[in-house]
């Protein structure tokens, strides 16, 4: 068989593997519950009856196993089951279930993260290899200093700034990012912009770094001197020499930089009350609604090993001795 | 159009003026100074160094690690690479000083002037793109001529360099051909806009002896053919003696001394170039064994499902020295780590002084382990940097020994007067020591604990001839001393004569011949033996050419049909 | 690129070249021995404006941290005055929403906030570096279990993870560390196995292995030594992560619980001042940022200086 072919399948298999295990470690977290959980949710008034029927209800009384794979059956059939919040009729609430919650807010966050993705992709790469063509000049100095210290900054103290320059102090922006789904496109951009200038400061940084740091490694490569010492011209020697060997570093970064924006979404949703999925989460672990949790942090897992897979292909299907055999 | 008017083209420098140009000055270097970075300060690597070269000629630099001959060599480019910079001195070629240029007067110059081959051509050929395709990229990109054109005169030298289906070659990928043949393709891209200077900075190094002659002979050939003035480094001299026409020694970027390559082979003038023979020179009396310590016998072993060690037999007789040699991949350094318990053999067995020695480390007692010790290549990766050696010394004492106080102190002294070491050695750390020194502290931490059989793993090929030659020479001494025995693995036959008693020549995996020292040095050889023992470089100018005959007239014997 | 290995060497010997022949009269020392503190003190000497600064605002820190009920004016949850009372007179940086001096919060909050990530950090460390140094000189099948599982668990965003495992075991202290150090330690068992691999690869591991020396020695003696160079820029580094994951676990509310007093929680507690253009819940996350500024500038220049990579051109 082709061995590219071979290695991406060998790699999507492992990535498989890893999803199952995953929905496992996710799922045993149901089974690490303290034995009092049920009162914690139920409150202190909840009767031995009431704390049954509920134990009978999120499935505590059928073997593990068994209930790993109703719960993966459902998933995979696009049903999470239903939100604790509104369980067995407590509180007299109709239930809902876990997917009309996630549904419309995965959308909100898919939203905000592909705004933040757009700008910052390019404009880091460029940053980037700038900085590392330019090693060492004023430019590649301030640079370093500048995403360095916007590295180490927690996001909500870079949302804050923002929020009290840009929106209250001087009313450019929206302060809060509420959207409903009725809301226009552009209302929502504009809307969605703070929260968006926040991620892109902070993806920026990061993948700016990896980018300068991957490409001067690269430049470093003896073949890049040979090129050098050919008389090949500096333009040249990025397009022909550097690039082509270039993809799999530089897919690498975006990836591992897109897995970090999915988590840095979680905090910057919170600060702008953006309704997303990452509020969601941080909602329903204080409420302890376990399948929503378990859904999201699904969700957030699935998201996040994509990405890894996709790198990792994109290196196997890049890589000159794998892509022409002996 | 044709192949030779291609030729014509490039070398447009014209036929009429040969004569003239053949005397005229190329290149001339004066007062080269060049610093290197290294923990934020400046050294002196080169330290005025001056030096001509007419066109058409072979100039040989050699020197030892440190020598700063690499330096020289791209600085003869106007390059100095990163964390170097030039800081004095005038580098002319053909009456213009690089020095002075700017990055783009100079990038006309770099493939179309001078062209460089480095040691390793395996990084510095770019795995993306096909060998063609990288040997024509200066000629087309110095718009010499067309791109088909380029390629045609690229297959031309491809097959000039006696590369396997020159026609097909070029076509492949870096990683997809040998050391070897990349190495002779990095010198076709040199040669493709037939440049008046070539520097080759040790292009063999990193070559086994027997692909090491194909590349020298291949090199040889074609700067004669199209009289190509060339700079080219190394630390073996008798590699410099076959292609240069004139040599220049350096030591610690200084010259130490300058002749035409006959004069400074048959009349040396300075002690260090003398000392260049240094390991040559020694010979060790053969003795026969009696006893016999370590029997390996029908041994086979493999990596995973990679079978490494065919059948390996080697015997060895208390307080004698068995020299197992072989080139890369022969499956010497496999044997050692069998012998050591790391890598249980397969199948077969090996007795130690009469018993079954257990296959594995672990099967071992601690006394097994004491007497079979370990010396490695490098110095630099065999002691603890963060040891002092008073502690790397001391632990074998008192964890075999059981040694501790006043006791081991003393034994500490005996053990640095036994390597020849002053004691203040003892409270330094290794990255204080030279190479040299280091090895010596290897050999004492060996010895520290009276062992038997000591394997020593290439132990002198990672030091400067003279180094070597006295380490050699403490091995000897230390041998008849204590009646310890060696199994000495190495690949370069001089040490082999300097040190054994008896031989084993590997290759592939199998012992291919075996006996007393001077029954498989003399004549009639095993195949194998023969194409080993004939490709080391001798200190002869001759040598090449002489043996390239020999090797051809065999062939045309062999078979009459040509 | 950097230097060939045979123009290292000379620099190297650069001082003080060998001797021809080499006999037992010993040559002079090629780099004289100092001492700890000399050599600290040379290197600060060289080291960069940032650096300095990371320096003395780390040691800053640590001091309000120590002495912060000898600082602080007022208790660390004492109410002393009305809610949100502006800056200036009695409260320097006025009041939080329940009337609590918000300087004496911010000072007990340095004590909290870091001895908490170093606590966690240090706990990280301990659990991925031992498991680390073991993975790599083991080897074989116990190097790939531990190497899987590790991955297993890194497959998953820290924060999502913490935050699943906070829902499930709840938030206090104590399950606040345990959970980011497990979580964290995954990193730190990467790193180290990855820096001990190429020190286990070394023939003086091999030489001590023959010498039929134990692993426990190894692990402390062999190995341990020649990798603190990464590991201590990396603990740096693990630090300001872990320090941040707690400060946005803590924003979140789902962190340091109140009463306690703790920056991240700050933040949450005042952010509605933000919509009044008050800078106050900056204060906390501004101290959160000056920190892990500081650390960050040190472990870089520290890193620079022990990694012995040179920025080319």
């Amino acid at each position: 068989m082709n061995p590219i072919l071979k290695t991406v399948l060998q790699r999507l298999g492992l990535g498989l593997v890893t999803l199952f295990l995953v929905s496992i470690v996710i799922f045993s977290a149901v089974t690490m519950l303290p034995g009092d959980f049920a009162t914690a949710i139920l409150g202190q008034s909840a009767t031995p009856e009431t704390v049954a029927a509920f134990q009978r209800q999120i499935g505590l009384d059928r073997p593990p196993v068994l209930r790993y794979l109703f719960w993966i059956g459902g998933v995979l059939q696009g049903n999470f089951g239903e939100s604790f919040s509104s369980a067995g009729g407590l509180g007299g609430g109709h239930a809902r279930t876990v997917v009309s919650l996630i549904a419309p807010r995965l959308k909100n966050t898919l939203f905000l993260a592909s705004f933040a993705a757009l700008v910052a992709v390019p404009l880091s790469l460029i940053l980037g290899m700038l900085a590392a063509l330019y090693r060492n000049s004023i430019f590649d100095r301030l640079v370093n200093l500048v995403t360095l210290t916007s590295i180490s900054v927690p996001e909500f103290f870079i949302a804050y700034i923002l929020m009290l320059f840009l929106a209250v102090r001087l009313p450019l922006f929206y302060s809060l990012a509420s959207v409903s789904p009725e809301t226009p496109f552009l209302e929502r951009v504009a809307r969605c912009a703070l929260p968006a200038l926040t991620l892109v400061l902070v993806i920026v940084a990061h993948m700016m770094r990896m980018t300068r740091a991957a490409i001067i490694n690269l430049l470093a490569s003896p073949y890049i001197e040979t090129a050098r010492l050919k008389g090949v011209s500096p333009g040249r020697i990025i397009f022909r020499h550097a690039l082509p060997n270039a993809w799999a570093p530089i897919a690498t970064v975006i990836a591992l930089n897109l897995a970090y924006l999915i988590v840095g979404v979680v905090v910057v949703e919170v600060v702008f009350v953006y309704p997303g999925i990452g509020q969601l989460m941080v909602d329903s672990v204080s409420a302890r609604d376990i399948p929503v949790v378990q859904a999201c942090a699904l969700v957030f897992a699935v998201t996040y090993i994509g990405f890894n897979l996709a790198a990792d292909i994109v290196s196997i299907v890049t890589n000159p001795r794998l892509l022409r055999p002996r | 159009m044709s192949i030779k008017e291609a030729e014509a083209q490039l070398s447009s420098a014209g036929t009429t003026t040969d004569a003239a140009l053949k005397s005229a000055t190329l290149l001339q270097i004066e007062g080269l100074c060049i610093e290197g970075q290294s923990e934020e300060r400046w050294h002196r690597i080169v330290k005025g160094i001056g030096l001509t070269l007419r066109r058409g000629e072979v100039l040989g630099l050699i020197g030892e690690s440190g020598a700063g001959k690499s330096t020289i060599g791209l600085a003869a480019m106007g390059y100095a690479r990163p964390g170097c910079r030039i800081t004095a001195g005038r580098v002319v070629f053909n009456g213009r000083d690089l020095l002075q240029l700017g990055e783009s007067d100079l990038r006309r110059l770099w493939g179309s002037k001078i062209a460089y081959v480095a040691q390793s051509a395996a990084a510095s050929f770019n795995p993306a793109h096909r060998l063609i395709d990288q040997c024509v990229e200066a000629v087309v990109g110095h718009q010499l001529t067309a791109e088909d054109n380029a390629k045609r005169n690229a297959v031309d030298l491809f097959r000039r360099l006696r590369l396997p289906a020159p026609d097909q070659f070029g076509l492949r990928y870096p990683h997809q051909v040998s050391g070897g043949q990349l190495q002779r393709a990095m010198t076709a891209m040199a040669m493709a806009c037939r440049p008046d200077l070539i520097i080759f900075d040790e292009p063999t190094t990193a070559l086994d002896v027997t692909t090491q002659i194909e590349v020298l002979a291949a090199i040889k050939d074609i700067v004669r053919q199209f009289d190509t003035a060339a700079i080219y480094i190394s630390h073996d001299l008798a590699v410099v003696a076959q292609m240069a026409d004139r040599v220049m020694v350096l030591r610690y970027g200084e010259l130490v001394e300058e002749a035409p390559t006959r004069v400074m082979l048959s009349n040396p003038q300075m002690p260090y170039t003398k000392s260049l023979w240094a390991v040559r020179s020694l010979r060790k009396e053969e003795e026969a064994g009696e006893k016999i310590l370590l029997d390996v016998s029908g041994v086979d072993a493999s990596y995973g499902t990679f079978k490494v060690l065919h059948d390996v037999n080697v015997k060895l007789p208390r307080g004698r020295t068995v020299a197992v040699v072989g080139e890369s991949g022969s499956g010497k350094s496999t044997l050692a780590r069998v012998i050591t318990g790391l890598l249980p053999p397969s199948s077969g067995s090996i007795r130690f002084d009469g018993k079954k020695l257990p296959a594995r480390l672990k099967e071992r007692d601690k006394d097994l382990l004491r007497r079979i010790q370990m010396i490695y290549q490098m110095p630099d990766t065999a002691l603890n940097p963060r040891r002092r050696i008073r502690d790397i010394l001391g632990r074998p004492l008192k964890h075999h020994l059981g040694l501790t106080g006043a006791a081991r102190q003393r034994r500490l002294l005996e053990l640095m007067r036994m390597i020849e070491l002053d004691e203040r050695f003892l409270d330094r750390l290794p990255s204080e020591l030279s190479g040299g020194q280091k090895q010596r502290i290897c050999i004492a931490r060996a010895l520290a604990i009276n062992p038997e059989l000591i394997i020593c793993d290439e132990v002198t090929s990672a030091l400067d001839q003279l180094v070597a030659e006295e380490i050699l020479k403490l091995l000897l001494r230390l041998q008849k001393e204590l009646n310890v025995s060696y199994l000495y693995i190495t690949h370069d036959l001089a040490t082999v004569k300097a040190i054994a008693d008896e031989i084993v020549v590997m290759h592939q995996g199998r012992v291919v011949e075996s006996g007393p020292k001077s029954q498989v040095l003399t004549p009639p050889h095993h195949a194998y033996t023969e194409l080993l023992l004939s490709s080391v470089p001798e200190m002869d100018p001759d040598w090449l050419d002489a043996i390239l005959a020999k090797r051809q007239g065999a062939e045309l014997g062999a078979s009459p049909s040509g | 690129m950097s230097l060939s290995a045979e123009e290292l060497e000379t620099l190297g010997r650069e001082g003080a070249p060998l001797p021809l022949a080499e006999t037992s009269s010993a040559t002079p020392a090629l780099t004289s021995r100092r001492g700890v503190l000399q050599t600290v003190w040379r290197a600060l000497k060289t080291a960069p404006l940032t650096a300095w600064f990371g320096l003395i605002v780390i040691l800053a820190y640590a001091f309000v941290a120590i002495f912060a009920p000898l600082i602080a004016p007022f208790g660390e949850s004492a109410v002393v005055g009305n809610q949100y009372e502006p800056w200036g007179g009695k409260f320097i940086f006025g009041t939080d929403q329940l009337g609590r001096d918000m300087l004496s919060r911010l000072i007990y909050g340095a004590r909290n906030t870091i001895g908490i990530a170093v606590l966690t950090t240090g706990l990280s460390f301990t659990i991925g570096g031992v498991l680390g140094l073991f993975a790599a000189i083991v080897g074989g099948w116990t190097d790939q279990l531990l190497s899987r599982a590790i991955d297993m668990l890194m497959a998953i965003p820290q924060l999502i993870f913490a935050l699943m495992l906070l829902s499930i075991f709840g938030s206090s202290v104590p399950n606040l560390i345990v959970i980011i150090a497990v979580l964290d330690s995954t990193r730190v068992f990467r790193l180290t196995r990855a820096v001990a691999m190429n020190v286990v690869v070394l023939d003086f591991v091999e030489a001590a292995h023959l010498q039929g020396e134990k692993l426990g020695w190894i692990m402390s003696r062999e190995v341990l030594p020649n990798i603190l160079p990464p590991l201590v820029a990396e603990f740096g580094l693990r630090f300001c992560f872990v320090f941040l994951t707690i400060s946005a676990l803590s924003f979140l509310g789902l962190g340091i619980q109140p009463p306690t007093a703790d920056w991240g929680s700050m933040v949450r507690e005042n952010a509605t001042l933000i919509a009044y253009g008050d800078v106050t819940p900056l204060l906390p996350a501004g101290c959160i940022a000056l920190l892990t500024i500081a650390v960050n500038f040190v472990v870089d220049w520290f890193l620079h200086k022990t990694s012995g990579l040179r920025d080319e051109h």
